[in-house]
Order: C-alpha cells, then sequence, then structure tokens
C-alpha cells in the first residue's frame, strides 16, 4: 500500500515491513498485559501507525476499535465524555494513541476505575521485528470470535459497537469481492475515513487482507484539495474507489481546471455510490465534468451498505448501467408503491443500489413484519452469512434489533427483481456526508444556550441539491423579541452545536412559542417541524 | 473598519456560508476554530479568494493556523498581492 499526506512524499509500505512493525506492536501489546480477545481502541489519525497498530492487534488475537480523532471545533470536555462513555461500554483493556494527545486521553479515563489498563503512546512501542506467529494468538483465534468492533456515532446512551467476527468478516469480503468482480489488475484509492464501514472494510481490510495495492489519503487533505483524489487515480492507475454521494458533487463544483491538467481517469472502473441517499443528478454532475478526463460513465456504480452486514449488502452498475427508473411520486407518498409514472405525473427519479451480494437475503417487511411483494415500500430487513455477532456489551439492543433471526435495517426501500431500492428511513436519522447524526444530541446542546428551554427545540435534515447531501437545520423556540438578542442566541446555539458535536448547522430558525409540533406524548414531531419549516420558507420566498 | 476586501468577504461568508445575509461577521472573530466555517467550505473560500483577489491559497494552508478571523484573511491575501 501508498500511504499520502499534503506536503510529504508518498510512502510505500510493503507486506514484509507492515508485518514486522506490526510485530513490534504486538511485542508492546504484550508488554502491557494485553491478552487475545482484549479490546484494543486506537485514537489515531490515518498513517503508518495506525496501520501497525491495528494489524498488530489483528496478529496478538486481540480486538481492534478505531476512535474518531478530536478535530480542532469540537470542545476537548466533550470529546472526553464521548471517550468515558464509550469506553464504559466496550471496555477496553489498553489504548494507543498520540504523546501530544495522551493528556486528553488520560483525562477521560478513571485508573482503575475503569477497564483500561494501558495507555500506550506511539513513540514508546517496541521497533518493528520479525514476527513470531506462535508466539502471537492471533492464529489461535477462532472464526466465531470477535475480529473487531466498529463504533456508531451519538451520545453515550446511543453508542454502540458492532461486534464482528472473523467468520463474518472473511464472508463479506469474500462475497463482496464476486460482487465487485476484483481482478488481478485493480487498485483501491481511498481518502475515506477508517472509523467508519465505508472507508475501513472495502479500503483497508478488503485490499490488504486479499493482496491488492491500495493508495490511501486523508479525509482532512482531500476535504481541502478534492483534486487530489483524481490525481491519485491517474498516477497510480486506479480502479475501485467509493464515495459517499456529496463527494461526487464537491469534486463537480470545487476543482479548477488547472489542478486536472494531464489527469486520466480512464482506468477507474468501479466508483460505488455508498453510506448516504444516492442521487442520479450527483453522478450525472460527476461524469459530466470528468468525462473529458476519461471517466466513463459506465464505472459510476451504487451500493446500499452497513456496518451490521460488515460491509455491503448489494452493489449495481458493475459492467452494467445503474438500474434507474421514474416513479409516480403520488402513488409513492399516499400508498407506498412504487409504481412506474405515467405521462403527465410528477415523477421521482429512483436509482437503484444493486443486487444483493452473494449469501445475502433481503425481505420488505411491513409493521406487522409480514414480508411485502415487489414494488411495495417497508423496512428492509437483511440475513446474510455476515452478519453482525451484536453490539458488544449491549443485548438489550441487539435482541431489539433482529426479528425471526434478520436484521431490521430501519431504513425504508422497496424491491423489483431483487434490485433494492431505498426510500428513506425508519428513525430521525440525519446522514451528512455518510456520518450519521443523531438529532437529540443537537437538540440537547441547543438546551444548553440560555433562552432556549428543553423541549422547545427540533433537529433535523434537509436534503441540499447543490451540495448533494443533507443540511441541518434548527429550530427553537425563544422567548425574547430584540432583534440583536436574537442573533446572539442563533450563534450560540452555533457554536454550542459545533463545539459539541462537530456539526456546522446550515440554518438556525428562531421562532415563538408555541411553533413547534409535538407529538402526543409531548416529544417533538420532527418530521412534522421539518415539513412546517419548509412550508414556511416557501411561503416566504425564500431559500432556506 | 470599512476595507472593501474585509467587507466582501465577511459579506460572502455571512451569505453564501451561514446563509444569514444580514449578520455582521466580526473582523476579529474566530470562523475556523469556532466552527462557523466549518471543512466543507474552506474549498469555497479559497476559490472566492482567488477569483475575486487574484491570490492563491494553498489547501495545506486551509486551517486555523494560517488564518482564523477575517483580519488575518485580509493580512494574508494583502501580503500577497
Amino acid at each position: 500500500m501508498t500511504i499520502l499526506h499534503a506536503g510529504q512524499p508518498d510512502r510505500p509500505v510493503s507486506y514484509s515491513e507492515l508485518l514486522n512493525g506490526s510485530a513490534g506492536y504486538v511485542k508492546s501489546y504484550q508488554g502491557n498485559g494485553v491478552q487475545p480477545g482484549d479490546v484494543i481502541l486506537l485514537i489515531l489519525q490515518h498513517g503508518i501507525d495506525l496501520l501497525y497498530a491495528y494489524y498488530g492487534a489483528i496478529l496478538l488475537g486481540a480486538i481492534p476499535s478505531i476512535m474518531p480523532f478530536l478535530t480542532e471545533k469540537l470542545l476537548p470536555d466533550r470529546y472526553r465524555a464521548d471517550l468515558g462513555g464509550l469506553v464504559s461500554i466496550s471496555r477496553p483493556t489498553a489504548i494507543v494513541t498520540y504523546p501530544d494527545f495522551e493528556f486528553e486521553v488520560q483525562a477521560a479515563i478513571k485508573p482503575g476505575r475503569d477497564s483500561v489498563k494501558t495507555v500506550i503512546v506511539t513513540d514508546h512501542v517496541e521497533s518493528p521485528c520479525l514476527p513470531q506467529f506462535q508466539l502471537f494468538g492471533g492464529l489461535l483465534r477462532k472464526p466465531e470470535d470477535i475480529a473487531l468492533l466498529q463504533h456508531s456515532s451519538g451520545t453515550t446512551g446511543l453508542q454502540k459497537g458492532v461486534a464482528l467476527s472473523h467468520q463474518a468478516v472473511i464472508n463479506q469480503l469474500t462475497n463482496y469481492a464476486k460482487a465487485i468482480q476484483l481482478t488481478g489488475t485493480d487498485v483501491f484509492i481511498s481518502w475515506l475515513p477508517l472509523y467508519h464501514d465505508m472507508g475501513l472494510i472495502a479500503c483497508w481490510l478488503m485490499p490488504i487482507l486479499m493482496g491488492y495495492p491500495l493508495v490511501l489519503m486523508s479525509p482532512f487533505d482531500w476535504i481541502r484539495a478534492p483534486y487530489r483524489l483524481l490525481q491519485t487515480v491517474s498516477k497510480y492507475k486506479g480502479t475501485l474507489s467509493w464515495l459517499p454521494n456529496f463527494a461526487y458533487n464537491f469534486s463537480a463544483q470545487k476543482i479548477r481546471d488547472r489542478d486536472l491538467e494531464g489527469v486520466d481517469l480512464s482506468t477507474w472502473r468501479v466508483i460505488s455510490n455508498c453510506s448516504e441517499p444516492m442521487r442520479w443528478e450527483s453522478h450525472n454532475a460527476f461524469y459530466e465534468r470528468f468525462q473529458n478526463l476519461g471517466l466513463r460513465f459506465e464505472s459510476l456504480c451504487t451500493c446500499y451498505a452497513m456496518a451490521e452486514n460488515v460491509f455491503a449488502v448489494t452493489q449495481g452498475g458493475v459492467n452494467a448501467p445503474v438500474f434507474c427508473e421514474d416513479i409516480d411520486r403520488d402513488t409513492l407518498q399516499t400508498k407506498n408503491v412504487a409504481q412506474a409514472a405515467k405521462p403527465g405525473q410528477t415523477v421521482v427519479r429512483m436509482m437503484g443500489t444493486g443486487k444483493p451480494i452473494k449469501n445475502t437475503k433481503i425481505q420488505i417487511i411491513d409493521n406487522k413484519g409480514q414480508v411485502l411483494p415487489d414494488r411495495h415500500v417497508g423496512e428492509i430487513s437483511v440475513l446474510s452469512d455476515c452478519m453482525l455477532t451484536g453490539y458488544y456489551h449491549r443485548e438489550d439492543a441487539t435482541k431489539k434489533a433482529f426479528l425471526d433471526g434478520w436484521y431490521l435495517t430501519g431504513d425504508y426501500g422497496y424491491l423489483v427483481d431483487e434490485e433494492l431500492f431505498i426510500t428513506g428511513r425508519k428513525k430521525d436519522l440525519i446522514i451528512i456526508g455518510g456520518k450519521n447524526i443523531f438529532p437529540q444530541d443537537l437538540e440537547i446542546l441547543a438546551y444548553e444556550v440560555p433562552g432556549v428551554h428543553p423541549g422547545r427545540a427540533s433537529a433535523f435534515g434537509v436534503f441540499n441539491e447543490i451540495t448533494g447531501t443533507e443540511d441541518v437545520v434548527l429550530v427553537a423556540e425563544v422567548d425574547v423579541d430584540d432583534p440583536e438578542k436574537r442573533y446572539n442566541i442563533a450563534d450560540e446555539i452555533r457554536a454550542s452545536i459545533t463545539r459539541g458535536s462537530a456539526v456546522a448547522l446550515r440554518y438556525v430558525h428562531l421562532v415563538h412559542h408555541p411553533w413547534l409540533v409535538k407529538t402526543s406524548s409531548g416529544k417533538t414531531a420532527r418530521s412534522a417541524n421539518r415539513e412546517k419549516f419548509l412550508q414556511e420558507m416557501q411561503t416566504k420566498g425564500q431559500q432556506y | 473598519m470599512s476595507d472593501p476586501i474585509l467587507e466582501k468577504l465577511g459579506a460572502y461568508i455571512a451569505t453564501e456560508i451561514l446563509k444569514q445575509p444580514n449578520r455582521i461577521v466580526k473582523s476579529d472573530e474566530p470562523l475556523l476554530s469556532s466552527g462557523l466555517v466549518d471543512s466543507f467550505h474552506l474549498v469555497d473560500l479559497s476559490l472566492f479568494v482567488e477569483n475575486n483577489f487574484g491570490v492563491r491559497i494553498d489547501d495545506a494552508e486551509l486551517n486555523a493556523s494560517t488564518f482564523d478571523t477575517l483580519n488575518q484573511l485580509v493580512n494574508l491575501i494583502k501580503s500577497r498581492k
């Protein structure tokens, strides 16, 4: 593999380097009393340390889990609270981090009172050495043992570590390799974060475990210079990438011609749109912008994935066009049935996510658990040979997630001859650029602002056609009338939410009581508030 | 205060990034470290600066240690003009 950092020479890493570097980590883990089966939490940026620390944990037979790094805008106190919450649920034995971050980690844990026995800093790790596999527990692990944890976002109460077995991971990689028709000449190119399934499974475990070249760049570099992805594909003759929908719009809109000189994208054969609602318009914009660089329209693919199935559930568009259809909006909205639109009807263009990958089944069920026929919208449930073992130490959550052995995804969709279309989701989840955000986390942060009363705010996502992802809107009822005071409250809400969740609000809408719609049990009815907000904006002739 | 570069940048951030056209962005207000301008908008800001003032900001410079406030950004632009 090759690791890229802006402003530094590309860093190639061979398999023997990977094994030796990881062996150094195994020694350090063993020296600190970490046992096979223990959880090791990795708080590292993408790079060589993370690579060795991760695969070292696997070689030892321990369970690695990557935690997002503290960004400059997030309040350290909040990060500590999140970390403390994660530690209390996933009970790691060791945490690996950088020397200058050790203080943050130490501040979040309670020595002697929680599970963490040791904090290992990267500059104290044993040097790379020849691996002595017979002394490592990794090869003695059983197929059903847990291989790794993936943590979902959210506050402590909602945090869940998805526990995946060795067998599930290997099954997913085998099944998925067939779906994308992996061949000997493939090269993976990625900028995706590694604490998320799309980056971790498709662009970290898959190429490395299956023996394919991987070129890895940092999400922080990509967001500042999206042209780097295209230059890298060209330079390394990349063939495979995965992108959240917003990245298509972002790339199409924000790259200067001068950064594309000499770029050749003709090798790129499978670019999979995954991890947030996908749009036909985004694919088109991306293609229009880069077709003169050799980009082929048939390279644009789709995928439906979730950490609970290790990664992919479906894959569409490999060596075939993505399945698109125009649906009558009224029948879809009022009868929950997806019918081909007739002339004169208002159309919704639906893009298929593909058919299930091997050994994976999908059923669409109604709210009583009954299986629905093709073209009927219901909850998507999944059964496969690569399902999660459970949410780690969260039996309650695991139980709730299954119905008769089928995993309930919380997403709504319909099938047409096995092709899966996604129409929406059950939970009030906001997805920005592939990152899941729980609105209640944002509302709680808004309540911390003086002038905003608990229970009097509502956060929701609104799809933005230009960016190709959701914007976050927060509506809050306040009592003051003075415009300047209202501005200050809006600013403080923004600051509180950014510092507390690293989410940037697109729009803060301050209203007078009683504006918010409540459910019969007094809770915020987010979808109703969303409708009301959009209607109000439309009446005012204002783009929200 | 009525620096034309500062005014133009402030208006751009308020209108296009914050979507609050009436908001006054203060010249010493932290923009990046506060999260007011988040990483999604950094490229927009550098494109705006280049297109309007003919000054390039390298992508490696798009962080709070290069500039965090309007004043700092204006100084950066002037130093490169």
